[in-house]
């Protein structure tokens, strides 16, 4: 049973992502997104009386059902069946990565730079702390992440989602480029 | 039981998510250093993917409910720009994005509950400053 541990092509994993747009839409006209879940979280845990976090959450509890399915999904095909060779990336991005002094690549992300030993360090901080900051405020300020704006806002032909999806890439190159081997050499 | 199936909905998408690699950090190197082709075939089989399901389902067919198809628009704001520029930054310090955090929590990576919890205080914070950033 070899085939259930091993990882899918692209021409596999895309179109079944691309799928539950349909999908959600058929099953109550619900739009694909993921970051919004992190508003309803926000919502239900501590509103403070700040007007983006004034609205009735629970209607949104299908969100919040969809990505503890994401969970799941996550447990089964990274836990129960998860691919035990190191992620095939190309050897260009070996190089780049091991030029980084990123030895280690197995796994989901590299173990020495996350894990909760690693929290102590700037760079655990910069990579955890900041990283995840960021990608909370602005998905929301963007009011969409890659799916909301990426699947979903595309394949709806949305332009809006056009400029949210080049700049997502535009932030994430210049600090792949730049900025992330800068903090790998502290 | 809808909420059913919007959970086996979810699963699905989970399994894709993890399968086909886009949860982890290396992939999104990869992807940002156009090193690879497999991030952006995965964008760009899911996204017509997607176009031709809703084109059909609006087409010939209407919700489980019998209801028209139909959600509201995008809005464009300045946050479309710079909001998702901060996101990018993020996302390739993260190596991941929102949907991703899930898919590794549950893959038994404690770890990123750290992550997921700064990503909820930058939304909270977000909140906070709403008023004062360009809209």
């Amino acid at each position: 049973m070899d085939i259930l541990y091993k990882p899918w092509p692209w021409y596999v994993a895309g179109p079944l992502l691309g799928l539950s747009v349909p999908v959600l839409l058929w099953l109550g006209n619900k739009r694909l997104g993921i970051s919004s879940t992190m508003r309803h979280l926000c919502a239900m845990v501590a509103p403070a009386r700040i007007p983006l976090f004034q609205y009735n959450w629970k209607a949104e509890t299908w969100n919040l059902v969809f990505v503890a399915g994401i969970l799941i999904g996550g447990a089964l095909a990274g836990g129960v069946f998860a691919n035990p060779e190191p992620v095939a990336v190309s050897e260009a991005t070996r190089a780049t990565l091991t030029g980084w002094g990123v030895s280690n690549q197995t796994g989901l992300v590299p173990p020495e730079l996350f894990s909760w030993a690693s929290l102590a360090s700037l760079q655990g901080l910069l990579l955890m702390g900041a990283g995840g900051f960021l990608v909370g405020f602005g998905t929301r300020y963007a009011q969409g992440c890659t799916s909301g704006h990426g699947i979903f806002g595309l394949s709806t032909l949305q332009w809006p989602s056009l400029v949210a999806t080049a700049s997502f890439f535009a932030g994430g190159i210049v600090v792949s480029y730049f900025v992330l081997p800068f903090i790998l050499s502290l | 039981m809808k909420l059913l199936a919007y959970l086996l909905t979810g699963i699905v998408f989970g399994i894709a998510l993890t399968k086909g690699e886009a949860v982890t950090w290396y992939r999104m190197q990869e992807m940002f250093h156009f090193q690879g082709f497999h991030m952006y075939g995965i964008f760009m089989t899911a996204v017509p993917t997607a176009a031709l399901g809703v084109w059909l389902l609006r087409r010939f067919g209407k919700t489980a409910d019998g209801e028209a198809v139909a959600f509201p628009p995008k809005q464009f704001s300045k946050g479309t720009v710079i909001g998702s520029l901060l996101f990018g930054f993020g996302w390739a310090l993260t190596g991941a994005c929102p949907g991703p955090f899930y898919a590794q929590i549950g893959a038994g990576l404690s770890v990123t509950l750290v992550t997921f919890a700064f990503a909820v205080l930058g939304t909270w914070a977000y909140g906070h400053l709403q008023k004062y950033l360009p809209a």
